[in-house]
C-alpha cells in the first residue's frame, strides 16, 4: 500500500473559494452569485477582487438559478453558491428547466453537503443531491476529495461548456492530493494499485478509503483504491479495468445509497461485468445533529466500515470461485 | 420577410396585418396537432408583433448571446404557438415548419426549448415563474458587457402566483436592473377560471410599485397604437435606475369571437368546423404556411 501523508487539514469549501478567485483571474467571464452565505461558501476573496462580477441574491435560491441561466446569455460563466440542500432539492425544477434542459453554462457550487455538516441536523445535511443532479441530462456531477482537488476542479469547470454540479463540504479534512494538480472531468484517479479488491470512493470518503487500504493491508488484503471525483460522466473504463483484475468492489460515499455513486457503479457492473459489490453509504435514512465524526461513525461511513465491506466482498468472491470449481 | 439587425419602421397598418396572419397561424397550428394553447397566444399576438416587427432591434441570423441586440424571453411558455409564428414570420426559420408544431421530431416543442436549437429561443420555459429571473440575469449580463440594448420578458398574470416572480422583482429593484421591460399579460384568466376566483392578484400595479418597479398600464393591449405608445414610453424610462413593468390588458382569444372572454380556450384546440369559423374572421396577409 502506497503511503499517503498530509501536512494540514483544511476544508474543501476553502478550496472552492481559492479556486473561484483563480478561475476569475483566468477568465473575465466568470461571475459569482450567492444566496446570503458568502462566508460559508468562502466567496469573500472573489468579491474583494471582482466586486462588479459578484451578485448578492439574498435568501432566494430559485431566483439565483434563473439569474445564473440568464447571465450565460451574453457569455458569462456563473458560479452559484449556497448549501448543497438549497442548491439542489429546493430548486430542482429551476435547474431542470432553466439550466439543464436549456443546456446553460451554469456552475452550481454546493457547500456543506452530507452528514459532515454536523450539528445543524438533517434539514441541512442533504444526502440526495448527487442522485438528483446525476439524473439530469447534460449535468456533470463532481465531488472532489480535498482542498487541492476542489480548487483544481473549481478552476477546471470554467473550461467545460455546460451545466456542472460541484459538491463540497464544511469540515477540515486531510489535504493530501498534489498542489496545483490538473483536474480532468470524468477521469478517475488510481491512488493505489492492488489485486484483491477495488475500492471506489468519492469526496470526503476518499481519505477513509486510503485509511481502509492500510488496515486491509495488515489483514493481508491488497486493495486497489480509486478516487471517483466525477460521478457523471462516470469513468466506466477505469472501473471495469480495475474489477477485471480484482473481481470484487466496494464503493464509498457520503450520500444515500439511493442515487449515489454506488448505484452508478452497480449499474456499470450489472450491465458489463457482474461481481460482488458492497456500497458504503447512508442506508435510506436522514441524518441528525452531532459532530461530523460521531455522525460518520453512527451512519457507517468510516474507514472501518469500508474494511468490513471489503472483507465481505472478498469472501463472496472466494465463495463464488469455489462454487465454479 | 427577412428582418435584419435594425429597428423597424413597419407601419401600424402593416403590423395589424401581420398580427392577423399570426393569429391564422396560431389557430391552424393548434388545430393541426389537436393540442396547445390558443387563448393566451391570440391575446398576446399584437404585443409580440409590435416587439418583433417594430420595437426590438434583433437579428434573425440567430446568435445565442445576442450581443448588441434586444432580447425577448417568454416566461409563460405555453403560448409558444404565438412565439413560433412571430419568429418564423420575422425570418428566423421557414414558416412551413409551423406545421410540425407539437409533432414528433419537431423543433417546435409544445413549450419552447433550446435543446431542439430552434433559432430565436434562448431558454426553455413552460414551468411557470422562471422567466423573469432569467431575463434579469440576461439584463445584468448586458450591463457587464456594456451592451446598451434592452431585455424584454412576457409573463402571464396567473403566473404571478409563483413565488419566484417576487424574488426576481425584489432583486431587480435592489440591483437597479433598469434595462429590462417586463410585461404581464393581464387577461384575468387562468386554467381553472378567472384569476380573481382562483387566487386573487390584488392590486398588481401597487404590488409591483411597492417592490420598486416603475409600472405602466396598457389598457388596450390588443390595440396596436396603444401598445406602441406604451412600449415607447417604457423605453424612454429605461436607464433611470428602476426596472420597468407593463400591465398589458389583453383579451384571451382576441380575434376569434367564440374564443374571447372565457378561460375555456386556454388550452383547447378547435375542431375542423371551429377552425373554419376562426379563419373566416382572420385575414390572410402573408400567405398560409
Amino acid at each position: 500500500m502506497k503511503k499517503f501523508t498530509f501536512e494540514e487539514k483544511i476544508d474543501t469549501r476553502s478550496g472552492f473559494g481559492v479556486g473561484l478567485v483563480e478561475a476569475g483571474r483566468l477568465n473575465s467571464n466568470v461571475v459569482a452569485l450567492c444566496a446570503d452565505l458568502i462566508g460559508s461558501l468562502k466567496m469573500g476573496d472573489f468579491i474583494k477582487e471582482f466586486p462588479d462580477r459578484f451578485f448578492q441574491v439574498g435568501i432566494a435560491e430559485a431566483n439565483m438559478i434563473g439569474l445564473a441561466a440568464g447571465l450565460t446569455i451574453g457569455g458569462k460563466i456563473p458560479y452559484t453558491g449556497t448549501f448543497a440542500n438549497f442548491s439542489t432539492g429546493r430548486v430542482f425544477d429551476q435547474i431542470r428547466q432553466s439550466v439543464s434542459y436549456s443546456e446553460k453554462n451554469v456552475k452550481i457550487c454546493a457547500s456543506h453537503a452530507g452528514l459532515t455538516l454536523g450539528e445543524d441536523g438533517a434539514t441541512h445535511q442533504i444526502l440526495e443531491d448527487i442522485g438528483m443532479m446525476k439524473m439530469l441530462p447534460h449535468m456533470v456531477v463532481i465531488n472532489p476529495c480535498d482542498f487541492n482537488q476542489t480548487k483544481a476542479a473549481t478552476i477546471a469547470i470554467a473550461n467545460h461548456y455546460g451545466p456542472v454540479y460541484l459538491r463540497f463540504g464544511r469540515p477540515a479534512v486531510p489535504n493530501f492530493t498534489p498542489k496545483d494538480q490538473k483536474f480532468e472531468i470524468g477521469k478517475a484517479l488510481l491512488l493505489n494499485e492492488g489485486a484483491d479488491v477495488s475500492i471506489f470512493a468519492t469526496g470526503h470518503m476518499v481519505w477513509e478509503a486510503i485509511k481502509a487500504g492500510e488496515i486491509l493491508e495488515q489483514k493481508g488484503i491488497d486493495a486497489e483504491i480509486i478516487n471517483i471525483h466525477t460521478i457523471k460522466p462516470l469513468d466506466t473504463a477505469a472501473i471495469l479495468k480495475s474489477v477485471q483484475k480484482t473481481k470484487c468492489a466496494v464503493s464509498a460515499e457520503e450520500h444515500q445509497v439511493s442515487g449515489g455513486l454506488g448505484e452508478s457503479i452497480a449499474q456499470v457492473l450489472a450491465r458489463n461485468y457482474p461481481l460482488p459489490l458492497e456500497i458504503v453509504a447512508v442506508n435510506d435514512s436522514f441524518g441528525e445533529s452531532g459532530t461530523p465524526d460521531q455522525l460518520m461513525e453512527k451512519y457507517g461511513l468510516t474507514a472501518n466500515d469500508i474494511v468490513k465491506a471489503a472483507m465481505k466482498v472478498v469472501e463472496r468472491k472466494a465463495a463464488m470461485k469455489s462454487l465454479s470449481v | 420577410m427577412l428582418i435584419e439587425n435594425v429597428e423597424k419602421t413597419t407601419t401600424v397598418e402593416e403590423l395589424k396585418k401581420i398580427a392577423s396572419q399570426v393569429r391564422r397561424d396560431i389557430v391552424r397550428m393548434v388545430h393541426c396537432c389537436s393540442s396547445g394553447h390558443p387563448g393566451g397566444s391570440l391575446g398576446c399576438a399584437d404585443y409580440l408583433v409590435a416587439l418583433y416587427f417594430r420595437e426590438m432591434k434583433h437579428n434573425t441570423q440567430f446568435n445565442m448571446d445576442g450581443i448588441n441586440e434586444d432580447l425577448f424571453f417568454l416566461s409563460n411558455g405555453h403560448i409558444s404557438p404565438l412565439w413560433y409564428s412571430v419568429l418564423s414570420r420575422a425570418g428566423y426559420f421557414p414558416a412551413s415548419e409551423l406545421g410540425t408544431f407539437r409533432k414528433l421530431n419537431s423543433r417546435l416543442q409544445g413549450h419552447p426549448a433550446t435543446e431542439e436549437h430552434l433559432p430565436g429561443i434562448r431558454i426553455a420555459s413552460g414551468s411557470l415563474g422562471q422567466g423573469l429571473s432569467v431575463a434579469v440575469g440576461a439584463a445584468q449580463a448586458k450591463k457587464l458587457n456594456k451592451d446598451n440594448r434592452l431585455v424584454y420578458v412576457l409573463m402571464g398574470d396567473g403566473e404571478q402566483q409563483e413565488g419566484q416572480i417576487w424574488e426576481a422583482l425584489m432583486y431587480a429593484a435592489h440591483h437597479k436592473v433598469d434595462n429590462i421591460i417586463a410585461a404581464v399579460d393581464y387577461n384575468g384568466q387562468q386554467i381553472d377560471g378567472p384569476c380573481d376566483k382562483v387566487m386573487s392578484l390584488g392590486d398588481l400595479k401597487a404590488k409591483y410599485e411597492s417592490f420598486g418597479w416603475r409600472v405602466l398600464e396598457c389598457a388596450e393591449g390588443n390595440k396596436m397604437e396603444a401598445i406602441i405608445e406604451t412600449l415607447q414610453k417604457a423605453k424612454s424610462l429605461t436607464g433611470q435606475g428602476q426596472p420597468i413593468a407593463i400591465l398589458l390588458k389583453t383579451e384571451m382569444g382576441y380575434g376569434v369571437d367564440y374564443m374571447m372572454g372565457s378561460h375555456k380556450w386556454h388550452g383547447a384546440a378547435p375542431n375542423d368546423e371551429q377552425l373554419a369559423k376562426a379563419l373566416a374572421q382572420l385575414e390572410e396577409t402573408l400567405g398560409d404556411y
